[in-house]
């Protein structure tokens, strides 16, 4: 899977879960929470989705490295290869 | 109910603040709670002076009052000094922006340092401060201006852009916006202004009864309320920190509530200080890591946290916590929703203390029912009333409408205050109606519904209300539904709360279609961004579901309870009022 394949996915997720932000408009190196303005239960339900699409472990442990959507898109290609 | 016991040895008890909780119990007046505060002349009082002032005066200007952690992992500290100084110069740019006492001044803002610097100034001043959470969309932000009558604003350049620059025409009453960054036009830099500002001022002299804090909480029909507290809180505040928490001078104290809800200004900012604990304020969001790393690296003593975070901790498992040190942990509370028995236990395991749950609410102004250090914790229940405190379960007699106090124990009924505590409520904002309603035959009517054991422990039963309780947030299901009936497709929408494991409830809508649209996945995601557009993410739902149809009442009311019911497999109970069913 390339890593483009990633963003799209992580983007399909988003989508469900904050359909009001635009995926073209926000930030990607920001702060994924403030960009698209979802609070840690909505965090909690993306990475809970996206373990499940992949059929990845993502422990809690791991959240920090997960801090913006170019972060999540490296997490997600480091563990998926 | 859970028989498990979490027993305290001695070593614990001697060293708490409170020894001995039926001593105490039956010894105390709010008289005696009054003479730990100063005071100012002439039976004046201001909570900014109870908070700051008195310590510097009493040669504490170097002590850490505030170590704030940035997202990346700074440190910034401020002693009770720099925070005098900076609450005075905040006072002092109100006073040159023409703001006079009584005026409100509303902020939106994360945890940041101008947060706790702007409330301290505002009640300097002799404002009414009245903090908004930050991740409320526009709407709630609106109705909690204008039912205020917001007279300045704090917020950030990104909040001001994202929130709040479109809802300027509808809030004739705001004068002034103060923008902690980048000010844009219509906002005033506040770092410019605080910079040329003098650090001296005179602390207003407050009647005790007069307003200091503005607090709104959701109701179950109709606009939020604005919960009225005045400075005579202060008492509460200080002595239910000292007792429910075991605050004291020189504690590092951490506690996680944002700065939007009452726990981020009672025990966020209020109780700490005039009890002279160093604070800990992070920035950031949750983060199992990080918070770990906090609780080790700044040797946190007290720390005031919530059920949602707690079981996130939790799943996390042990695993995390491998190689951290928390001996300086000598307390933990928590706050916000029921703690499950489970929870209370494995923090017992796990840091080898329990988490001691406590009860109270925005009404409440201060901790009401608690479990204390000193005293055995009984998992999944709230304690035992403060010091100072009544509380009883009543009910209302059938025939005559008459309130009756339930005594025998494990009896359900409503949980109920004595009125008279420094920090009660003093008033619904505008509406003496519904706050009236609240109180009776000297009674506080706390609409939680309860019962008491045979040895004076309370435990919650539910609300009596369909108020839902999402990750320790009250949300009224009237405001959520009142965003989604704005959208064109809506024809009717009923929201209820449904059970989580890790927020408690989360916040579910029904939905029945206009003719002409039809249920589609599109259609879901447009109404879910609708809703978060205009609510956002703390209070929009996070699951729409359609209907042909809702339950109603024959007067058109949808039947929220028949939903749950529904949704959670119970019985329906009494449904004579149904004229319309859900299809």
């Amino acid at each position: 899977m390339t890593r483009d394949d990633i963003a799209k996915a992580l983007g399909e997720e988003l989508v469900r879960i904050a359909p009001d932000i635009p995926l073209d408009e926000i930030d990607r190196s920001a702060e994924l929470r403030d960009e698209f303005d979802i609070d840690s239960i909505d965090f909690l339900n993306l990475v809970t989705a996206l373990g499940k699409r992949f059929a990845l472990e993502m422990p809690e442990a791991d959240y920090g490295a997960m801090d913006s959507f170019d972060h999540m898109v490296d997490y997600l290609a480091e563990h998926l290869s | 109910m859970e028989e498990t016991r979490i027993t305290k040895s001695d070593g614990v008890r001697i060293v708490s603040n409170m020894t001995d909780y039926d001593a105490l119990s039956a010894a105390f007046s709010w008289q005696q709670g009054r003479a730990l505060i100063d005071g100012l002349p002439g039976g004046k009082m201001n909570i900014a002076h109870e908070a700051v002032d008195r310590h510097v005066s009493a040669g504490y200007a170097d002590q850490l009052a505030l170590r704030w952690i940035t997202k990346s992992g700074q440190r910034h500290d401020f002693t009770y000094g720099d925070l005098q100084r900076e609450a005075n110069r905040f006072a002092n740019v109100l006073r040159a922006q023409g703001f006079q006492k009584g005026d409100r001044v509303y902020a939106l803002l994360g945890r940041v340092p101008q947060l706790y610097i702007a409330a301290l100034g505002t009640l300097k001043a002799g404002c009414t401060f009245c903090p908004l959470f930050s991740a409320f969309g526009p709407e709630p932000i609106r109705a909690r201006m204008e039912i205020g009558g917001a007279n300045a604003l704090v917020t950030s350049a990104r909040l001001y852009k994202r929130k709040v620059k479109g809802l300027r025409p509808d809030l004739p009453d705001l004068r002034q916006v103060f923008v902690i960054d980048d000010a844009a036009e219509n906002t005033l830099p506040l770092a410019d202004l605080m910079r040329v500002a003098p650090d001296h001022f005179k602390t207003e002299p407050m009647d005790p009864e007069e307003t200091a804090l503005l607090h709104f909480t959701s109701g179950t029909t109709g606009k939020p309320k604005g919960v009225v507290h005045v400075h005579d809180a202060v008492v509460a505040h200080n002595w239910t920190g000292h007792i429910a928490l075991d605050l004291r001078a020189g504690d590092i104290y951490w506690c996680t509530a944002d700065p939007g809800w009452v726990t981020g200004t009672s025990y966020g900012i209020v109780a700490p200080l005039t009890n002279r604990t160093s604070m800990i304020v992070d920035e950031a969001e949750f983060d199992v890591t990080r918070w770990y790393d906090i609780l080790q690296n700044e040797r946190v003593t007290v720390w005031y946290t919530a059920p949602t975070a707690i079981r996130m901790l939790m799943k996390a498992g042990t695993e995390a916590m491998q190689g951290y040190d928390f001996s300086a942990l000598r307390f933990m509370a928590s706050v916000g929703e029921p703690l499950n028995p489970e929870a209370v236990i494995w923090g017992n395991a796990s840091f080898g203390q329990p988490f001691h749950d406590n009860w109270w609410q925005t009404e409440t102004g201060g901790i009401m029912i608690a479990n204390y250090a000193a005293a055995d914790v009984k998992p999944g229940s709230m304690g035992q009333p403060l010091p100072g405190i009544t509380a009883g379960i009543v009910e209302m007699d059938g025939d005559s409408g008459a309130l009756r106090e339930v005594t025998e124990p494990g009896a359900m009924g409503e949980l109920a205050l004595r009125a008279g505590w420094p920090s009660m409520m003093r008033g619904y904002l505008h509406e003496q109606a519904r706050y009236d309603k609240c109180f009776r035959d000297g009674w506080y009517l706390t609409g939680d519904l309860a019962m008491r054991d045979a040895d004076g422990y309370f435990w919650f039963v539910g609300r009596a209300d369909d108020l839902i309780k999402s990750a320790g947030h009250l949300i009224g299901p009237f405001e959520v539904e009142s965003a989604l009936m704005e959208h064109p497709a809506v024809a009717e929408v009923g929201v209820i709360g449904i059970p989580d494991e890790t927020a408690g409830e989360l916040v579910k809508a029904y939905v029945a279609l206009k003719p002409g649209y039809e249920p589609s996945e599109d259609l879901r995601l447009d109404l879910l961004g609708h809703a978060r557009k205009h609510l956002g993410p703390a209070v929009a739902p996070k699951d729409i579901a359609f209907r042909q149809n809702l339950p109603k009442t024959r007067s058109g009311k949808i039947m929220r309870r028949l939903l749950k019911a529904r949704e959670l497999g119970l019985p329906e109970g009494d449904i004579s009022t149904l004229e319309s069913d859900e299809s």
